[in-house]
Parts: C-alpha cells; sequence; structure tokens
C-alpha cells in the first residue's frame, strides 16, 4: 500500500536500529521516552520494538488512548439514555466494550438495547435521516483528530435541521493530559514522540512549551516503524547534542499550523470544559470540550437529564499509573489473569491502541533478538 | 480508534468525495478540508473523512533522507 509499505522497509529500519543503537550507546545513560498517542502504543508493540532497542532506551506510553480516558460515569451516564429513553445510541467499535459500573454498552445491547456500532458520526446521522421516529445519539469521544469529524456531522444536522440527532460529547485535548504529566510529581521522561494525526489537525506550533519551558525534544511522527524509528533517533540526536526542539518527523502530513478550516469548524460548535474527569487520570481543567449552547438542540447533555454518575475506577485497576507511564501492563497484578481482552475490567485492556490491550496481543514479540523488524 | 489511513481520491462531488483505500473505495466527506481536492490527491483518511493531504513531495523527502542517510546522526552532529 503507497505511503505505508515504504515506510515498513526492512532494510531501512535496521539502518535505523543499527543508527539508535550506536547514538544510544553514546548517551551511555538511562533514557525514558513518552509516546503519547495510542496509536503509537499499537506500532511499538506490534513490530516488538521494545526488544530490539538498546537497554538504555525505554518507552513509557502516554495518556492518547482515547477510548481508555473515558470515565466509567460518562458510560454509565449514556447507558441510562439507551435503557431509560428509548435513543438509539451509535458508538464506535471498542467504546461499546468499555466496562461501566454496570457492564459495557455491549452487555446492554445484549439485553436488548438498541446500541449501533458505526464506523463515521455521519453514518449516526443517517441512521437519524432514515428511522426518524427514534432519537438517535452519538456517543463521541476522541482527541483532536476525531473532533473536527463530529463538529462537521453537527454542523450537517443543523444545515439540514434533522431534529432527533444528538451528541454525547467526550472529545479530549492532548495538551492539558500531557502538561498534567509534565506536573506530576516524580515524573522522570526525558523526551516525547508527538501525536501525527492530532498534530494534523492541531498544528505541531502547539507544543512549543514543552522544550521551552520543560527543556524536552518533542519529535511528531507518523505511524509505520521507520516513521518511528526515524522519530526516536531524532529524539536521541537531540538529546546528544543537548538541544530541545520540536521537530517534525511525519511531514508529509503533519505542518506548524495544522488544518485551520478543521480548527475554525470545532471552533464553532464547542467550548472548553472547566474541568473533565478522565479515568485513570482524575480530574483535568480545560481539558476537553462540550458542545456551544447554540447547538444545545443536538446536545444530548442538554436534551436528556442524565444522572451525571461519577465513580470510582475499578480498584484493581491500575490504569491510572499505565496512562501516566509510571507503570507497565505487566505490573498490574491483574493482568493477564483477571483482566483480559475478552473480559477487560479496565479500559487500557480494551482498545487496540491501550497499553495493556497491546502488550497482551504482541508483547512477547518484543523479546525477539533476530534484528528483523515485522511488518 | 485514532486508526488513519493514507487513500486517493478517485471521484469528489460537492462535499464527497469517493476514495481508493488500496483497493478498497469508500465514500468521504471532504467538508474538513480547507481547499477542495483534486481527483488523484492523497488524503488521509479518519471516521469518514479526509482529515488533511499527504504531500507526495514530503514523503519522497523523508524516504531520500532515510535512503541516503544511513547514518543520520552525523548530521552536523
Ligand atoms: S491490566 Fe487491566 S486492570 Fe490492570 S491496568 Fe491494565 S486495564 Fe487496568
Amino acid at each position: 500500500m503507497r505511503y505505508v509499505d515504504e515506510f515498513r522497509d526492512r532494510d531501512l529500519c535496521t539502518d535505523r536500529l543499527d543508527a539508535i543503537r550506536s547514538v544510544g550507546a553514546e548517551l551511555g545513560r538511562h533514557v525514558k521516552i513518552m509516546e503519547i498517542c495510542g496509536g503509537h502504543t499499537h506500532t511499538i508493540y506490534r513490530n516488538g520494538l521494545p526488544g530490539l532497542l538498546p537497554d538504555n532506551i525505554e518507552f513509557v506510553h502516554g495518556p492518547g488512548c482515547p477510548v481508555c480516558v473515558v470515565p466509567m460515569g460518562r458510560i454509565d451516564d449514556v447507558r441510562h439514555l439507551v435503557e431509560n429513553d428509548g435513543v438509539v445510541l451509535c458508538t464506535f467499535g471498542d467504546v461499546v466494550r468499555v466496562p461501566g459500573r454496570n457492564g459495557s454498552l455491549l452487555e446492554a445491547k445484549a439485553k436488548g438495547a438498541d446500541v449501533r456500532i458505526v464506523y463515521s458520526p455521519m453514518d449516526a446521522l443517517d441512521i437519524a435521516r432514515r428511522e426518524a421516529d427514534r432519537v438517535v445519539v452519538f456517543l463521541a469521544l476522541g482527541f483532536e483528530t476525531t473532533t473536527p469529524p463530529t463538529a462537521a456531522t453537527i454542523l450537517r444536522a443543523r444545515a439540514e435541521g434533522v431534529a432527533n440527532f444528538a451528541v454525547h460529547c467526550n472529545h479530549v485535548l492532548v495538551n492539558p493530559a500531557i502538561l498534567a504529566i509534565l506536573e506530576a510529581p516524580g515524573q522522570s521522561i526525558d523526551a516525547f514522540v508527538g501525536p501525527g494525526h492530532v498534530s494534523a489537525i492541531i498544528g505541531t506550533g502547539t507544543y512549543e512549551y514543552v522544550p521551552r519551558e520543560w527543556g524536552k525534544p518533542f519529535v511528531v511522527s507518523g505511524f509505520e516503524p521507520l516513521d518511528l524509528l526515524q522519530a526516536l533517533e531524532m529524539i536521541l540526536v537531540q538529546l546528544r547534542e543537548g538541544r530541545a526542539e520540536i521537530e517534525n518527523q511525519y511531514s508529509r502530513v503533519v505542518t506548524p499550523g495544522g488544518n485551520s478550516h478543521a480548527q475554525a469548524l470545532v471552533d464553532e460548535v464547542f467550548e472548553v470544559r472547566p474541568h473533565f474527569e478522565w479515568r485513570g487520570l482524575g480530574s483535568i481543567a480545560s481539558s476537553a470540550l462540550a458542545v456551544r449552547p447554540e447547538f444545545s438542540d443536538w446536545d444530548a447533555e442538554v436534551r436528556f437529564d442524565l444522572p451525571g454518575v461519577r465513580l470510582e475506577d475499578a480498584r484493581a485497576c491500575q490504569c491510572g499509573e499505565i496512562l501516566k507511564g509510571a507503570l507497565k501492563p505487566w505490573q498490574c497484578k491483574v493482568f493477564g489473569t483477571g483482566c483480559t481482552p475478552e473480559h477487560p475490567i479496565g479500559s487500557c485492556m480494551v482498545s487496540a491502541e491501550g497499553a495493556c490491550a497491546a502488550y497482551y496481543s504482541y508483547g512477547s514479540q518484543g523479546l525477539r533478538s533476530d534484528g528483523t523488524v515485522a511488518s | 480508534m485514532c486508526l488513519a489511513v493514507p487513500g486517493r481520491l478517485v471521484d469528489v462531488e460537492g462535499s464527497e468525495a469517493v476514495v481508493d483505500l488500496d483497493g478498497i473505495r469508500r465514500r468521504v466527506s471532504i467538508m474538513l478540508l480547507a481547499e477542495p481536492p483534486e481527483v488523484g490527491d492523497w488524503v488521509i483518511v479518519h471516521v469518514g473523512f479526509a482529515i488533511s493531504l499527504l504531500d507526495p513531495a514530503e514523503a519522497e523527502a523523508t524516504l531520500d533522507l532515510l535512503r541516503t542517510a544511513a547514518d543520520l546522526t552525523d548530521r552536523g552532529g
């Protein structure tokens, strides 16, 4: 596949690994690099990168798995909607498996609730058009990559006057999460791999504070193994030279200013919430979006009386520590025993982008030692 | 869920386009692109939307760098 296969080339990956080993050796100290985006976590495990890197280079996984950070209470709120208000609830495939207090949306569906999996928010709007006698609620979540599609769908619903459609908004912002991690006591991250597709929307300029105020290199990366290896090498070179800058490995898609048209649509439809509860990370100020009052006809939180459930995370689950990069999946006591992708206790085990699920599926490959990178 | 993949536009019609994703054709919205794209353009597709263009010249430049510089680390180091 064009622009995918080229970035999985084994020989080129081997070259980059050699280069990484040599700069890693020159650095001569332990280096912790956080990949913020769950898509990167997935690439790292699927390709067995941890086993191929020198011992002193460690990836720690960040908070950028959108399905992982939706708190249990928000799942229970929409479950209440679908079970008590008779709405059609539409959302993305992996979201339906996220555990709520009384089980997941998939379990609600098994008991007869009208929960439907869609590929795009536009598909949910289509259902509303086709089933005019039902109210269709789209459970929206995701970082800045996924917010513009939701904004465009709400704008379309307004333009066409589709009154039986609403959005339950859980869109979150990446920078407040990065800042929460930087400010966490005992944080020992040396550098960041920046998210690729979030940056396609918001641009690389928004991360300026990371090198400037925290002195840490920040390299935005694509999602193929060669992309990540090149980004890692760019980080190591910065560390070796004592530089801390923003660099853009993913220049084929990402620009400094991002997609300003998409930013404008988001701004038209959404406003920043004062606080939002993240699963595992707790309440973070100004870290999520809500539908603007002008669009309240399409805002499920305004249209329905929601319980507004606030719940503690499951006690056994250490997703919070995983999302902050403080623990590795296998260090959680229930990993692989009480908690598996079939029966997740925490949300990090649900999505393919969650560190626990990625490690569960591909972790053993990380021990490969023949110097090759799977594609 | 954040999965986004490159595809090539094979048809553009108003605010929608048909994109070829490695042999699979899919209708996507192009509402998020500032300028209407053209047939043949490469885009990144996410949840049914083209979220940005992919610049083939930049892709080639990145690959050229990777092919020629077996050791990037010498760059000005
Ligand atoms: S293994 Fe399961 S319970 Fe433990 S941190 Fe991961 S998701 Fe949470």
